[in-house]
């Protein structure tokens, strides 16, 4: 059900771990979702010089992790808060429509992260239109769920 | 993590089984050289038509009723809506309530919620923490308008064994139909209709290692009950369409063999699985047994491993072979977790970190030696890569 790329990534992930002086860090989902994705970033300038998450989730929250924390690795505060759910879907060959979810917490976990950076600088926030399973909230929050 | 290690081990046995050599070998003559229609008059249908009588009497004799009593229908899913549609159906008049557990396969309880939209009126009664059903609550639910209790003979995700005989006795003492879903007992729990009071009861040949798509009910004699296939006159006018043949005759063999000697199946299925049981929890910190630590299946054992995701761990497991199940959301479309795995009580949690091994025929000690080998470094791995893990929980296995 899930491409050879998907299984790859999983199987084979890059960047785990935690940053202990990272500049910022974001942490989206419960444990009763299902899927949790904290990340962690090193800025040098205005660019991420290093990326690490921890995930507790299934298959595609584990690889979109770690394909998320591969695609953003060099960008700037800016490209890496634009990279969309859909690049790291697409990045993957795809993922099964019911697992697009567990995805869009990569992108989540990189937006908390992100602004927990520019807090940190004394800058406001960028406004987060959260969707998928955002902490607290029950996994009522899924759309899938009706 | 290299491929080399791979070697498959099949520890899924209760979402389906190999077929036994044997039963392939009876139904191979009803593919081809029997292929007779067993309605039809003339002499050559004749073969075709004892094949099924002969079913019909294996199937019979496996779970103490006459063959007149069993119904072969197109699985275990089929028999479950026929037993509960059909006694709804056919005794509104006399009432509108139905009693069952909140821990029942999807055959039964969507049956139900589909009954509640046609106006019936459905208990779903709370099971224990090892997931038990206390007749007790099955007799304070029974009302007046009460016209079906249905309860599971052994639950698929977690193995418990419920009282079905006591279960039975409650029933009948209130001139209740019991009905009882077995598809997962048949074969490893001696099933007698008359002495556990059971009135219907549900089976699926592809759980014994027999064909899928074949399963049978069993109707006690007199028992009023509505047909749910409509259409030809067979099975003496209670199911209709052309029987299939080769699979009812692969599915009167699978019970022969099954029901045989369930005792020393048990035993040996049993040692293996308690040497798996005690090595996972041994070897893994943070991991419990879900489900009754003696009235369960022989084949079942269902843990919990805190700070990671099911479909994750099945994942690693088929890399390296090994192919099990789980009831993390994330391997179910609804994205809700088993409602067996919150029913005896865990939290979301736990119940997203589920992993089901049940074994089967084929299964050796060197499966259980792998599973052994394998299972505490993929945990370990996804350990490794969660947030949630407490430094006592990382594992030594993993690099
Ligand atoms: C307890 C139980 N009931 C019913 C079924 C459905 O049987 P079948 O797959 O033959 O329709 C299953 C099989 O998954 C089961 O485990
Ligand atoms: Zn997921």
């Amino acid at each position: 059900m899930y491409t050879e790329k998907v299984i790859a990534e999983f199987t084979n992930p890059q960047n785990v771990g935690e940053i202990a002086d990272a500049d910022g860090v974001g942490e989206v989902g419960s444990p009763a979702c299902g899927d949790i994705m904290r990340i962690y970033l090193k800025i040098e300038g205005d660019r991420i010089a290093d990326v690490r998450f921890r995930t507790f989730g299934c298959g595609a929250a584990i690889a979109s992790s770690s394909m998320a924390t591969r695609m953003i690795l060099g960008m700037s505060l800016a490209e890496a808060w634009a990279v969309s759910n859909a690049d790291v879907v697409e990045a993957l060959g795809g993922l099964p429509p019911a697992k697009v979810h567990c995805s869009v917490l990569a992108r989540d976990a990189i937006r908390a992260a992100i602004n927990d950076c520019r807090t940190r600088r004394g800058l406001e926030p960028w406004e987060v239109r959260s969707s998928g399973c955002s902490r607290g909230a029950g996994c009522d929050s899924h759309p899938e769920n009706g | 993590m290299n491929d080399q290690d791979q070697r498959p081990v099949y520890m899924d046995h209760a979402a389906t089984t190999f077929m036994k050599p044997e039963v392939i070998a009876a139904m191979a003559p009803y593919f081809s050289q029997h292929f007779g229609n067993p309605s039809s008059l003339y002499r050559f249908a004749r073969e075709s038509r004892m094949g099924v009588d002969e079913a019909r009497r294996e199937v019979g004799a496996a779970v103490g009723a006459s063959p007149e009593e069993i119904f072969f229908t197109a699985g275990g899913s089929e028999a479950d809506n026929w037993a509960i549609k059909g006694v709804a159906l056919a005794n509104r008049k006399r009432g509108d309530h139905i009693v069952t557990s909140s821990i029942e396969h999807h055959a039964v309880l969507h049956t139900c919620e589909w009954l509640e939209k046609q106006g019936f009126s459905v208990t779903y009664l709370p099971v224990d923490e090892f997931g038990l059903l206390d007749p007790g609550d099955v007799r304070d639910a029974i009302t007046d308008r009460t016209i079906l209790v249905s309860v599971m003979a052994a639950n698929n995700e977690i193995g418990t064994i419920q009282p079905v005989a006591e279960l039975g006795r409650v029933a009948h003492d209130h001139g209740v139909l019991f009905h009882t879903d077995a598809v997962q007992a048949v074969g490893a729990v001696p099933i007698d209709v008359d002495r556990m009071g059971i009135d219907l009861l549900s089976l699926s040949g592809h759980k014994f290692y027999g064909p899928k798509g074949t399963g049978a009910l069993y109707i006690r004699r007199g028992t009023r009950i509505e047909n749910l296939i409509h259409g030809g006159g067979q099975e003496r006018g209670r199911r209709a369409g052309t029987e299939n043949v080769p699979g009812i005759v692969g599915l009167g063999r699978a019970i022969e063999l099954a029901t045989a000697d369930i005792e020393a199946h048990n035993r040996r299925i049993a040692a293996m699985r308690d040497r798996l049981v005690r090595g996972i929890l041994s070897a893994i910190p943070d991991a419990r047994l879900n489900g009754h630590p003696t009235e369960r299946l022989a084949n079942n054992a269902n843990f919990s491993f805190r700070y990671v995701e099911g479909e994750s761990i099945l994942l690693l497991l088929d890399a390296h072979g090994i192919c099990a199940s789980t009831g993390s959301a994330c391997s179910s479309a609804s994205l809700e977790p088993s409602h067996v795995l919150l029913a005896i009580g865990l939290p979301h949690e736990e119940a997203h970190g589920s992993l089901r091994l049940t074994l089967g025929d084929a299964n050796t000690e060197e499966d259980v030696d792998y599973v052994l080998e394998v299972l505490p470094e993929v945990i370990g791995r996804l350990r490794q890569i969660s947030p949630l893990t407490p430094a006592h929980a990382r594992m030594p296995e993993a690099d």
